[in-house]
């Protein structure tokens, strides 16, 4: 599960003044931020730039540099399926049109229960045991696309236990 | 003393099923009432054979099952589990013997999936922290002098020679100075950096202490890449315990020398891997390449002297210093000395981990090692050190794997990561993804790699469109003498290999449709 919790400002102050003392901390406390709230706000802007005496352009520059931040909340999971090239010796481009359809979702788009985000990536380290996804931070190796929805469906049915 | 199962908890092995085997063995011991240990370890790299469950009584050798699935648990159980078992269709006798293990010559991957990657006494006990303990008693001229002297080249993919960087810090004037871990194994193919840190940190932890003997630099970064989770998490856990036991802050290992290491994460972006864009990400800026010079041994983080090096480099150190720069020289070919971790992906029978020395070929690692390909079909294409890396055909693999003599075939070694495609690769398909790769990568800061790349996907699919062949086949050429003589680092400037090379050895494929029409 990602946590998703809404805007706080005094939370996201509480989270930012443990880097304080960091040097080059503006990642750091990215990944804190997006830890917790799932994604990067954009009140998360203006507040970053003051803490860290930079502009707001500088913070934003950074936030949509880097492939992992997010701008929205995702799904309660995020799907990553990798399409980089050992992958796709294995099948993986096959796999990725697979997900799309079962999940109904183009890249980066979240599905309509709001389970699911995908996301395309490039390398998992799992280069050997290919086709690999992760899901969260769980790395599924040699996936087909008979055990990509089994993994999905697992994940549907915890949701609906809880 | 209680009988001892190892299952790793190696990422690989934990995405086919390392944990559901843990707890199925945990679950069959209590109920038939059998005492053992269960030990969660790195991976030994066989990783075919993943999850590979290992078992030993007291000092014996190690005997392997694999690859072990939950139901099969109870019938290992039934013939006697954690007594090895030599009629068991998953037994693989003792796991040194295995000859895709017994055929390696691990120095640096030598305690890797044996150990408890999180018990410094097990560290202790394998030979670990003898480097460090010399290192300590000789001077950081000396310590630089017998990394030189060992050949090591630096593993990220450049080659450089450590101990010459490593004493261009040392003299280098400034304080504080830095040591910064590239862990940011961004390469497909590539997965020597994550098995490492998983299943043997400490051996970082120590090499990056040597490289700070040897430099005078109190700070060290490990720059891990985000997509690792399992990687970050052991690698915190083996940080608080070095400080703990005085191997990290002040006084380390009871001498006058500081030394602290920050974990940093990644955010998704390929081109950090770069060395000079590592360090702009680190101080906390857009991963954008620096021109060179200066270089960061003279200016590098925070505008201070810094020592960068791979994972691998850095976890080289420690062999070097404990069994001296003679013992690693010893192995390899001409100045491609000692061991390179290749890493066997992609569509291959038994994809894992190979140390092997310099010099070996990429037909031993891929036919001998590898067994072919997992789809059974003939291997058609062979892409080395990663995605910028050349696309070598079938009868090129006799060329042994040193920086030399992969130089000379158009190809380089990268991170050693070899990735096998069988024949039903589409390398046009491949070349135009090299570009699109670029494309969404590139870090933006030079004009080649940014426009370059998104100009050479359009030209690729002019070609295989069959519009105007001959010119843009001409335009493309040009495209890529371009990306290659002036794009600002080698991102840009090396894709070009993986295109060039497809077009060279592959060139029916981008005549597909014209041969279909």
């Amino acid at each position: 599960m990602v946590d998703r919790a809404p805007w706080a400002e005094d939370r996201a102050r509480a989270i930012l003044a443990a880097y304080r003392a960091e040097p080059g901390a503006l990642l750091p406390m990215l990944h804190a931020l997006q830890e917790t709230f799932g994604c990067i706000d954009a009140e998360a802007v203006p507040l970053l730039a003051e803490v860290l005496n930079l502009s707001r352009a500088e913070v934003h520059g950074v936030v949509t540099f880097y492939h992992v931040f997010r701008r929205t909340r995702p799904g309660r999971h995020v799907v990553k399926v990798c399409r980089a090239e050992a992958c796709q010796a294995v099948g993986a481009e096959s796999l990725l049109d697979h997900v799309r359809r079962s999940l109904a979702v183009e890249d980066g788009g979240t599905t309509a229960d709001g389970a699911f985000t995908l996301q395309v990536v490039y390398c998992l380290g799992n280069c050997a045991l290919g086709p690999s996804v992760m899901v969260d931070e769980t790395v599924h190796g040699r996936v087909t696309p008979a055990r990509f929805d089994a993994v999905a469906a697992i994940h549907r049915d915890r949701e609906d236990a809880a | 003393m209680t009988a001892r199962v190892f299952i790793p908890r190696d990422a690989a092995a934990l995405s086919v099923g390392a944990d559901a085997v843990a707890e199925a063995v945990a679950v069959e011991a209590a109920r038939r009432g059998v005492s053992l240990d269960i030990v969660r370890t790195g991976s030994r790299g066989l990783l075919w054979l993943e999850p590979l469950v290992e078992v030993a009584a007291a000092d014996d050798p190690r005997h392997a099952f694999g690859p072990v699935a939950p139901e099969d648990v109870p019938r290992l159980f039934d013939a006697g589990f954690p007594a090895p078992d030599a009629d068991d269709p998953l037994a693989l006798g003792p796991t040194e013997a295995i000859p895709y293990l017994r055929d390696q010559t691990r120095l640096t991957f030598a305690r890797c999936g044996a150990v408890d990657p999180l018990s410094l006494e097990d560290y202790r006990a394998h030979g670990g922290g003898d480097g460090v303990a010399r290192a300590l008693t000789m001077t950081p001229a000396e310590i630089c002098q017998a990394v030189t002297d060992s050949g090591l080249r630096g593993r990220g993919g450049a080659g450089f020679p450590a101990g010459i960087k490593w004493d261009t810090v040392r003299q280098a004037p400034g304080a504080p100075k830095y040591i910064a871990c590239n862990a940011d194994e961004g390469d497909s193919g590539t997965f020597a950096d994550r098995m490492i840190l998983e299943g043997d940190p400490f051996l970082l932890i120590e090499g990056m202490a040597i490289a700070a003997l040897a430099t005078g630099a109190t700070e060290g970064f490990i720059y891990l890449r985000s997509e690792y989770p399992h990687a970050r998490d052991t690698l915190r856990a083996a940080l608080r315990i070095a400080e703990e036991q005085g191997w990290l802050g002040e006084r380390i290992h009871g001498s006058d020398h500081t030394f602290r290491i920050h974990l940093r994460l990644g955010a998704g972006s390929y081109v950090c891997g770069e060395e000079t864009a590592m360090l702009e990400s680190l101080e906390g800026r857009r991963g954008q390449v620096r021109a060179k010079p200066p270089l960061p041994a003279h200016e590098g983080l925070f505008g201070k002297p810094t020592v960068v090096n791979n994972v691998l480099t850095l976890c080289a150190a420690p062999f070097v210093l404990a069994h001296g720069a003679e013992a690693y020289a010893a192995h390899g070919v001409g100045r491609s000395q000692g061991t390179q971790p290749f890493q066997l992906a992609g569509n291959i029978r038994r994809g894992g981990l190979v140390e092997a020395p310099f010099g070996i070929t990429l037909r031993t690692l891929i036919e001998d090692f590898g067994g072919g390909t997992r789809s059974g079909r003939p291997v058609r294409a062979v892409q080395v050190g990663g995605p910028l890396g050349a696309y070598l055909p079938t009868d090129a693999l006799d060329v042994p794997a040193t920086y030399e003599a992969l130089a000379e075939a158009g190809a380089m070694l990268g991170h050693g990561g070899i990735v096998v495609f069988d024949d039903t690769v589409d390398m046009a398909a491949m070349a135009r993804f090299a570009m699109e790769f670029c494309a969404i990568e590139s870090c933006g800061k030079c004009t080649p790699c940014r426009i370059g790349s998104q100009r050479g996907v359009e030209v690729i699919d002019r070609i295989v469109a069959r519009r105007d062949r001959e010119a843009n086949r001409a335009l493309l050429e040009d495209l890529c003498m371009v990306m290659t003589d002036g794009s600002l680092c080698a991102m840009g400037g090396l894709t070009p290999l993986p295109v060039q090379s497809a077009l060279r050895h592959f060139p029916e494929d981008f005549h597909r449709q014209a041969a279909a029409e």
